[in-house]
C-alpha cells in the first residue's frame, strides 16, 4: 500500500521534498513514528495531519490511494 | 450618500451581477478591523478603503522601516520612521474620503483587545507573530466575531475564515488547526526566513475578498476550509476543517480567563533540562569518550577554529541533520550561545534525555582566548 505524503512551508526544510510516498502504513499514528523516524527533527516541530484534504480528529487509517498532507503554522504578515 | 454618486465610484461593482446596490449598502454599513498594517493589511486595507467599507479600524504599533518597503506598498521611503497605522491612515483617506478611518497605533494585547475588537463587525489578522494570532483568534470566539484568518511564509500562504456557521451550523478556529502556538524560534518568522514581496499581496488581497464575500453575501467564503497557496508552482490546495476537542481545550473560558492569558510567554521556550556550561566544564565533558563538539555557526562565520576536533552543523541544515548525531554526549557552540542553545534545546527534543546535551554559554566570543583561539 502506497501513501502518498505532501509537505509544506518549513516542514520542506526538513524532509528536502514537497512529496514523499510511505509504504506500508496502516494508520496516521504509524505514518507519523515512520516519519519521526526518518526525519528525526520532525518530532521537535509542531504541524497538523490531514487526510484526503480533510483534518483528522485522532488517529485515522489510511487506504490505498490515500493522500496525507503535513501543514506547519505559518507566522508571517 | 445619494444611491447616484455611489454609482459614480462603485458602479463597477454596483453593476456587478449578485451584488447591485443592496451589496454596496452592507459594504457602506460595515466596520472591520484590520489588526496588522503590514505585508497582509496593506493591500488588504487599499482594497478594502477602495470598495466602501463604511468603517476600517487599523490597528498597528510599529514604524515604518526601509525592508517593509518590499511588501508594505501603501509606505514609501519618506514615511520610514514613522507610525503605520497613522501613515496608513493618512493614505487611505486620500484614497477614499468617504470611509472612516480609524487608527489604533498601539501594540493589542489581552487589556485592551476585547475593547476594540468589541466595536467591529468581523476583523481581518495580518499579524506577523504567533502570540498576537492566538490572542486575536481567542478574542474573536468570545466576541463571536468572524475572523479573516492570513499568513505567509518564504514562498506560501495560509488564507481561512474562523468562527462562522456554515449551513450546517459548524464553525471552527484557528486552534482547531493549531491548538497551541509554537515555540519562540520553532517556526522562522519573515525576518528569519524571508518572503516573496508579492505573496503577502496575493494572500493579504485574498483576505480582502473574503471580507467582501463575508459583509454582502455573495458567493462561498472559505468557512471551515484552509487554502494553501504555493506562489512558485501557483498551486493551491485546499483542506477541510472541523473542531477538535485539544483546540476547544485550549479557550480561554470567559473573558477573565482572557484577561489572564500570556500569550508572548505561551510562545516562549518551555522548561528545558539543557544545562549551559563555561569554558571548564567544555574541557572536561569533552574528554568523555562518548563526546562530540560541535559547531552551529553558518560556513564561513570566523573565526576558524583549529585548537580542538569538533563537527560541524550549520543551524541552517541542523534541524535535518539531527538524526546523524550518535554520540551521548553533545556540546554545542556558536558565536555567542544563543544558537548553541536553541540547538540543544531541538536535540533534546529530539533525543529527550537519552542524551546529555550542553551549550558553551557566551559562545566563541566570550571563551575564545580560553580556547586558544585568536580573534
Amino acid at each position: 500500500m502506497q501513501i502518498r505524503i505532501l509537505v509544506f512551508g518549513q516542514l520542506t526544510d526538513i524532509v528536502e521534498s514537497s512529496t514523499l510516498t510511505l509504504a506500508d502504513v496502516k494508520d496516521t499514528d504509524m505514518l507519523v513514528a515512520e516519519l519521526n523516524r526518518r526525519y528525526p527533527a520532525l518530532a521537535a516541530v509542531k504541524y497538523m495531519v490531514a487526510v484526503n484534504k480533510k483534518t483528522i480528529a485522532g488517529n485515522t487509517i489510511l487506504n490505498e490511494g490515500s493522500t496525507v498532507a503535513l501543514l506547519p503554522p505559518f507566522s508571517g504578515g | 450618500m445619494q444611491e447616484k454618486n455611489l454609482y459614480k465610484r462603485y458602479g463597477r461593482q454596483m453593476i456587478l451581477k449578485g451584488f447591485g446596490d443592496a451589496a454596496q449598502q452592507k459594504l457602506l454599513r460595515a466596520r472591520l478591523l484590520v489588526i496588522g498594517a503590514g505585508g497582509l493589511g496593506c493591500p488588504a486595507l487599499q482594497y478594502l478603503v477602495a470598495a466602501g467599507v463604511g468603517t476600517i479600524g487599523i490597528v498597528d504599533d510599529d514604524a515604518v522601516t526601509l525592508s517593509n518597503l518590499h511588501r508594505q506598498i501603501l509606505y514609501s521611503v519618506d514615511d520610514i520612521g514613522l507610525a503605520k497605522a497613522e501613515v496608513a491612515a493618512l493614505k487611505l483617506g486620500r484614497l477614499n474620503p468617504e470611509v472612516t478611518i480609524i487608527p489604533y497605533s498601539i501594540r493589542l494585547g489581552p487589556h485592551n483587545a476585547l475593547d476594540i475588537i468589541r466595536q467591529y463587525d468581523l476583523v481581518l489578522d495580518g499579524t506577523d507573530n504567533f502570540a498576537s494570532r492566538y490572542m486575536i483568534n481567542d478574542a474573536c470566539v468570545l466576541l463571536g466575531k468572524p475572523l479573516i484568518y492570513g499568513a505567509v511564509s518564504q514562498y506560501e500562504g495560509q488564507v481561512a475564515v474562523f468562527n462562522v456557521n456554515d449551513k450546517s451550523g459548524h464553525k471552527v478556529d484557528y486552534r482547531d488547526l493549531f491548538p497551541e502556538p509554537p515555540r519562540e524560534g520553532e517556526v522562522a518568522n519573515c525576518e528569519q526566513a524571508g518572503v516573496l514581496g508579492v505573496l503577502p499581496g496575493i494572500i493579504g488581497t485574498m483576505q480582502a475578498a473574503e471580507a467582501i464575500k463575508l459583509i454582502t453575501g455573495i458567493g462561498t467564503p472559505l468557512l471551515n476550509r484552509l487554502v494553501t497557496y504555493n506562489v512558485l508552482t501557483n498551486e493551491m490546495y485546499e483542506i477541510s476543517l472541523t473542531t477538535t476537542a485539544a483546540g476547544n481545550g485550549g479557550l480561554p473560558k470567559d473573558e477573565a480567563a482572557f484577561l489572564s492569558m500570556n500569550y508572548s510567554e505561551a510562545c516562549d521556550a518551555e522548561e528545558t533540562s539543557v544545562i549551559e556550561i563555561g569554558v571548564e566544564q567544555f574541557r572536561a565533558i569533552s574528554r568523555k569518550p562518548s563526546a562530540v563538539i560541535i559547531d552551529v555557526r553558518e560556513k564561513g562565520e570566523l573565526p576558524l577554529l583549529t585548537g580542538f576536533e569538533h563537527r560541524q552543523i550549520p543551524m541552517s541544515v541542523f534541524r535535518k541533520s539531527i538524526g546523524s548525531i550518535k554520540n551521548d554526549t553533545i556540546i554545542l557552540f556558536c558565536q555567542h550561545g544563543i544558537r548553541s542553545l536553541y540547538a540543544a534545546e531541538l536535540v533534546e527534543e529530539v533525543f529527550g534525555t537519552s542524551k546529555e546535551v550542553y551549550s558553551l554559554k557566551g559562545g566563541i566570543i566570550k571563551w575564545g582566548d580560553e580556547l586558544g583561539i585568536h580573534m
